[in-house]
């Protein structure tokens, strides 16, 4: 048998023929074999690539912002803690079911969860989308509770922004967003992702590359569900830097109080070198409602608010400027050497020109008037006579040299410029010529002129300061956070504003009788404790006109003005106060500038506290005459 | 004759061989299901290791008792396990969008693995019983036919496209081996192709669409990647990144991480290759090969013709699983679900195969006998 495997004749024939058999079943192995030599070895670090991008997944962290400080080192906008809500889509089977129990607990309608899906929502499926943010910790404690019933519901924890006194300089602080699809297309946003927190008004817009700081980077291994397994390698996310702002919380907070429920402004600057001290805009509104994700409903709420609590009035507000304008219109008169500050008029309680009656807001009028009465008592005869002598196009001149109807350049978005109107500009707008009546009106401050608050702060600093006009800023210098290596703003140049120190000595001294005179219009602002200059001012509301003197109705009241300066000799503080709709500028806008002032100028908190009485002092009938400006 | 030993070195190598696959298979079972699962259940590889105990005593039991023997009961056992097969449709369990399964108690199996060793048998005898000198004439390939006939269909039907496969590659095996008449070679040959497009029709009209969305993937994997083409695409990503020494056990990213479907089963080979490289799958590539040449052995050496076509049944058998599964992970076949033996965890398979072998060892030793 040995050799001879094959008992039966016909199986010789079979043996070769399980020979072949086991060939072609070699050549089998062989083959998968070859190709498990191109998938492993020849193509081997291709495929390992692939294996790492599909375990590594790169997360970008956002990185905390910068606070913001007040000049003396007083923290106004810092980061807290938040909870938000957050969806894997692909993780979520049952979409109506899981939707159904969180909106149980977050108050949140499941319509409301989809819109937030539909409008947030990614190609990828495996990324996070927000639903809530800012969850109670109650809601957090319920959530985690019932972790097995939500999938694909995580609760992310992480910073937001947290304005420290609320609605405190609401305006100028502004608020922050995640930056919208328009904003991401802008150069200036070039390196921000989406999904990203910015500053989206006042100076959390401004210097929002400074706040913003660097997003981190975490590698991340995940599992084919995209569920997180470990991190693999990190970098930490780069804080913004801390800037320091000119404002003094201070100062700002006795405004706030000031100005109260007052729909207004307080401009208050150092004439030095234009730092704003204080910016108060009312009605104002939460910050922190915003950077806690508004609710669609409370955002229309704010927009559609006929206040108007989101706009900057400082900047935005255009007002005639009423009698604060003949600070300028006087500079004019004397720089033109039309008249010389003694010069006198008599002034009869109006004027009449051409058919109409121009009437002096005393109704039996000043009597003998020079420069420094008409300026003290506000005397608008004066500017009636002068003003038209004096011609619109020179009165534009010298707005343009106090930087008037032209945005003053301040380190805040939106700002406008109002505007002084010239027989040029009439001619090209209405096709009209220049009535010479018209420059009547503009010599005190109203018809076409228009101006915004800011404007006559930046004003007001400027003939504090020695007729040097500086860009009012906000930025002082900004922290590196982890070198805390300091960086300072540049400093305001200043312009030097062409008007003779003889002209400006004359304004002042005449600034100076308005609040210390017996006539002034300013008594209001007097104070016990430093000099006080200023002057009042109240603006007529266009389409006042049409009403009876008696039956204004409240928003159609005039608006009072009062722009001052303090301490005299060295002036640390200029202000201007808007009261809309306040009536006359000496009664309800010069006191609240003089507590301003006090609330700088004082070495302590006292004066704040007697400050508050002078304004509840019965004002008498008399006085109301003569606080007409 | 008689002073020859029992088991021949060859023998006993296989033993070595046999217990080295199964040591991969549950290393890899248990690289990717984990010691324990979840606290009330047993994990994979234990379950699997308790299979293959049932397998040994299958395969002791196949090798001890004549396979003479049980060929005189060849056809009761082909009707029998037929008859399980016709039940299926009847009151089989569904899993996984097919119906495959019987159960008995606590305990079910799948009658289209039984049927294999019923055709396997019944085909033998055929052939051994009614031996056509130069080859089948076209009487006897359309009586051999219709035995593969009836489980085709009742397979396909399932649907279980890979099952039906491997019992024609028995038929098909056998067929090569005997061969066919010369001049009905060419005829035969002309009329499957005139036929092809008829039988090709048939087989397609049977297929579920998964089924045909899967063949359709294997041309062109990119476009379901997520689908189908994903299970093809993360295998080969899996098997490429294992490089020439692998990322060591346990550390395969690809199948520890999830992203490798069916690891523990149909795509075992693929955790393999991503943990121990191209040295692992060459390994793994020897070992079969051992075993196919100790069967191969066993075919020749056969006492007789029974003894042969049993033997090449089970060859063929055996390698049509190991070539369709590797040649799956590997995308060169299309994914149609066929276990890799010896390895992929599953009780049906672990247990034929192991009995085909315990058959393959007692062919081997009977021819020492009388």
């Amino acid at each position: 048998m040995a050799g001879r495997y094959f008992p039966q004749e016909e199986n010789r024939e079979l043996e070769s023929k399980i020979y072949w058999f086991f060939v072609i079943l070699v050549a089998g192995l062989v083959l998968l074999l070859l190709r498990a030599w191109h998938l492993q070895v020849s193509k081997g670090a291709y495929y390992l690539e692939l294996s790492e991008n599909n375990r590594l997944r790169v997360v970008k962290t956002s990185a905390p912002r910068g606070r913001i400080f007040d000049r003396h080192g007083a923290l106004l906008v810092n980061n807290v803690p938040s909870f938000n809500l957050y969806l894997v889509l692909a993780d979520i089977q049952d979409r109506t079911r899981v939707l159904h129990r969180l909106s149980k607990i977050v108050e949140m309608s499941p319509d409301e969860i989809s819109t937030r899906i539909e409008e947030r929502k990614k190609g990828d499926p495996y990324a996070p989308i927000k639903i809530k943010e800012d969850l109670s910790m109650r809601e957090v404690a319920r959530i985690e509770g019932h972790g097995l019933e939500l999938p694909g519901v995580k609760i992310e924890a992480e910073f937001k922004r947290d304005a420290v006194s609320g609605p405190l300089a609401a305006h100028l602080l502004g608020y922050v967003g995640e930056i919208t699809q328009d904003q991401l297309k802008k150069e200036t946003y070039a390196e921000v992702r989406s999904g990203t927190i910015i500053g989206q008004y006042g100076v959390e817009q401004s210097y929002d590359s400074l706040l913003r700081g660097t997003p981190g980077e975490k590698k991340i291994e995940v599992d084919a569900l995209g569920h997180e397994q470990q991190v693999v390698q990190e970098i930490l996310p780069v804080q913004g830097d801390d800037i320091f702002l000119s404002l003094d919380l201070k100062v700002q907070r006795a405004a706030e109080i000031a100005l109260g429920n007052r729909p207004g402004v307080i401009v208050a600057l150092d004439p030095a070198n234009g730092d704003v001290l204080a910016m108060v805009s009312h009605p104002a509104f939460d910050p922190n409602l915003m950077s806690g994700g508004v609710s669609s409903e409370a955002w229309q709420g704010l927009i559609k608010d006929k206040d108007r609590p989101l706009t900057n009035r400082a900047i935005h507000g255009l007002y005639p400027p009423g009698s604060i304008f003949k600070i300028v219109v006087a500079a004019a008169i004397l720089e033109t050497e039309l008249a010389t500050a003694e010069d006198e008029i008599k002034c009869r309680g109006f004027v009449r020109f051409g058919k109409r009656e121009f009437r002096d807001w005393k109704k039996w009028g000043h009597g003998e008037v020079d420069m420094h009465r008409s300026l003290v008592e506000s005397c608008d005869v004066y500017y009636y006579e002068f003003g038209r002598e004096v011609g619109v196009d020179n009165i534009a001149k010298f707005s343009a040299i106090f930087h008037l109807g032209k945005p003053t350049g301040i380190d805040l978005a939106y700002e406008k410029g109002g505007l002084i109107p010239t027989r040029a500009w009439k001619r090209k707008h209405f096709n009209e010529p220049w009535y010479p009546g018209e420059t009547l009106s503009v010599a005190i401050g109203q018809g076409f002129v228009t101006t915004t608050p800011l404007q006559l702060a930046a004003l007001i600093a400027a003939v504090a300061g020695d007729g040097v006009w500086h860009t009012p800023r906000l930025l002082t210098k900004s922290q590196d956070h982890s070198t805390d290596e300091i960086t300072l703003a540049p400093a305001s140049v200043g312009d030097k504003i062409p008007v003779s120190k003889k002209t400006l000595e004359t304004i002042r001294k005449a600034l100076a009788g308005v609040v210390s005179e017996k006539h002034g219009t300013g008594k209001k602002a007097r104070s016990d404790f430093f000099s006080v200059a200023g002057k009042t001012g109240t603006a007529q509301v266009v389409g006042r006109e049409t009403h009876a003197f008696d039956e204004v109705p409240e928003d159609l009241a005039d608006h009072a003005w009062f722009v001052a300066f303090a301490p005299l000799d060295a002036p640390k503080i200029a202000v201007v106060v808007l009261a809309e709709n306040g009536g006359h500028g000496g009664a309800t806008a010069a006191p609240l500038a003089l507590r301003v002032i006090e609330a700088a100028l004082a070495p302590s908190d006292d004066a704040l506290d007697a400050s508050e009485n002078v304004e509840k002092k019965p004002v008498s009938q008399e006085e109301l005459e003569n606080d007409h400006g | 004759m008689a002073n020859q030993p029992m088991l021949s070195r060859y023998d006993k190598l296989l033993f070595v061989v046999l217990f080295l696959i199964l040591a991969i298979g549950v290393l890899s079972i248990y690289s990717v299901t984990g010691g324990t699962l979840e606290r009330s259940k047993t994990p994979f590889y234990l379950k699997q290791i308790s299979w293959i105990i049932v397998g040994w005593i299958i395969f002791l039991v196949m090798a001890w008792v004549d396979y003479r023997e049980m060929a005189r009961f060849a056809y009761p056992i082909y009707g029998i396990t037929l008859f399980l097969l016709v039940l299926v449709p009847l009151i089989g369990r569904t899993g996984m969008g097919a119906r495959r399964w019987l159960s008995v108690g606590a305990f079910s199996f799948q009658p289209s693995e039984l049927v294999k060793i019923g055709l396997l048998f019944a085909l033998a005898k055929h052939f051994s019983d009614h031996y056509p000198n130069g080859g089948l004439d076209l009487k006897r390939l359309l009586i051999s036919g219709s035995f593969l006939f009836i489980p085709f269909v009742l397979i396909l039907k399932q649907p279980d496209l890979g099952t039906a496969l491997s019992v024609s590659i028995i038929f098909i095996s056998m067929l090569f081996v005997i061969g066919l008449r010369s001049r009905f070679l060419i005829y035969s040959s002309l009329i499957t192709a005139m036929l092809s497009p008829f039988i090709g029709q048939l087989v397609w009209n049977n297929l579920k669409t998964y089924q045909k969305r899967r063949l359709f993937t294997f041309i062109n994997p990119m476009e379901d990647p997520t689908g189908t083409g994903y299970q093809i695409i993360q295998s080969k990503i899996a098997i490429g990144s294992g490089g020439l020494f692998g990322k060591g056990f346990l550390e395969g990213t690809q199948s520890q991480l999830k992203f490798l479907p069916e690891r523990h089963t149909d795509f075992i080979f693929s955790v393999l290759a991503e943990q121990w490289g191209f040295v692992g799958v060459l390994v793994l590539f020897v070992l079969f090969f051992l075993v196919i040449l100790w069967a191969v052995d066993v075919a020749v050496k056969a006492k007789d013709l029974l003894g042969t076509l049993l033997a090449v049944g089970i060859i063929g058998l055996i390698f049509f699983y190991f070539f369709v599964n590797v040649g799956m992970t590997l995308g060169v076949m299309p994914v149609v679900g066929v276990p890799l033996p010896l390895v992929s965890y599953g009780g049906s398979a672990m247990v034929t195969t192991l009995g085909m072998l315990g058959l393959l060892l007692n062919i081997k030793v009977r021819r020492l006998m009388r």
